[in-house]
């Protein structure tokens, strides 16, 4: 697959190196030419000696998702540090470039959940994180009914 | 009407002015507190603190009853969401949106968020407007119908004065709709002389505006640099 990821922040580097160790053409757009360094961050070899590319740009820009291979791209994924501007990417890959899979990433759960409704395929890190906390809460024991001194743990 | 404007810049909080000024009821909505002070001074309880591109704030300023939402803000990626959810989710029945950087218009276009207004596009309307004499001005896009009209006003030295409409060769594609003179209108016929002064609207395929321009404009293909020698 070509798998185009915009916005190489730690999210974004990190699924880029996952899916070209796996064997996937990657391409990231990224409007921080120092976000390069990030995609090397634990690699043995340069991010284009194996396989990877890398364009400076911003997603809206038409001229640089072409550059960055959007015409070919099997999936595509928005994960820049905007939620207003991976929703509208997302939008443009899937509308104007019929991108097959295009995930976008959305901070805010309710914005993720409305344009899930819309048929966006959304992954919201502070949904998850709200329900890990909530039942990491849940599962915790409650405060022992003490029957001497507190806890010795200091 | 119930008009939320969202983005107090400049354009935001002139316009959030006229409209309260018009006797609308308007709620401005704007998320840097330095600013929301400064406006809510004028503006009170009329302006309230938020990122609008969170629904909830959205919610909070009444968008459920707003007749119209004008995104106004410095981000193209904020009014193209807040009028997409406004329309789509809370079903505002009017929108506008502010195109800030020109080149994301077919983003706009691309979402149905129309109209979108370009602060570029109106300024190089106006330069045309404003300059004198052969002046052409875009008037209307028909987008669905693929034709656009423009109005020009025939100068001193503009090569279609006192010359019959119906001698024109107009570039096919484009007609002569109506003439504005001494303060009225009609609708020219192949009889109609032109005069200097007059203003023509011509309605027409788009990318016919050059060859309109150079029609209507100086005669005998002079610059109208003032070369008068």
């Amino acid at each position: 697959m070509f798998i185009l990821i915009v916005g190489c922040g730690r999210v974004g580097s990190s699924v880029a190196r996952a899916m070209l160790r796996e064997g996937h053409e990657v391409s990231c757009l990224d409007e921080d030419p120092e976000s390069h360094a990030r995609l090397e961050v634990g690699l043995d070899k340069g991010w284009e000696d194996l396989g990877g590319q890398f364009t400076v740009g911003a997603g809206l820009e038409t001229d640089a998702l072409v550059a960055a291979g959007i015409e070919k791209a099997d999936a595509f994924i928005a994960s820049t540090d905007g939620d207003n501007t991976n929703i509208i990417i997302a939008q443009i890959a899937q509308r104007r470039y019929e991108v097959p899979t295009v995930i976008a990433r959305i901070l805010d759960p309710l914005r993720a959940e409305w344009y899930e409704r819309q048929g966006m395929h959304t992954v919201c890190p502070t949904r998850v994180a709200i329900d890990m906390l909530e039942s990491a809460v849940r599962e915790g024991a409650p405060r022992e009914a003490s029957d001497g001194a507190p806890s010795e743990a200091s | 009407m119930y008009i939320i404007v969202v983005g107090a810049g400049k354009v935001g909080w002139n316009l959030a002015r006229e409209l309260l000024e018009k006797e609308h009821e308007v709620t401005v909505i704007e998320s840097n507190r330095r600013r929301y002070l400064t406006v809510e001074q004028e503006l009170e309880h009329n302006v309230s603190y938020g990122d609008a591109s969170e629904l909830w704030v959205l919610e909070r300023a009444g968008i459920e009853r707003a007749d119209m939402v004008i995104a106004v803000t410095g981000d193209d990626e904020d009014n193209m969401l807040i009028c997409q959810v406004a329309r789509e989710k809370y079903e505002v029945e009017r929108i506008i949106a502010r195109v800030n950087n020109p080149r994301n218009k077919p983003h706009f276009d691309l979402l149905g968020i129309k109209p979108s207004v370009s602060a570029t596009d109106l300024i190089l309307r106006l330069l045309e407007h404003e300059v004198p004499e052969y002046g052409l001005v875009h008037l209307l896009d028909l987008q669905e119908e693929q034709l656009e009209i423009i109005e020009m006003l025939l100068g001193k030295d503009s090569g279609v004065t006192g010359r019959r409409v119906g001698d024109l060769e107009m570039p096919e594609g484009s007609l002569l709709i109506s003439v504005l003179r001494n303060g009225k209108g009609f609708v020219p016929v192949a009889d109609t002389v032109l005069e200097v002064g007059d203003e023509v609207l011509a309605v027409l395929d788009p990318g016919h505006e050059e060859l309109l321009k150079t029609m209507f404009g100086p005669a005998s293909g002079g610059n109208g640099t003032g070369n008068d020698g």
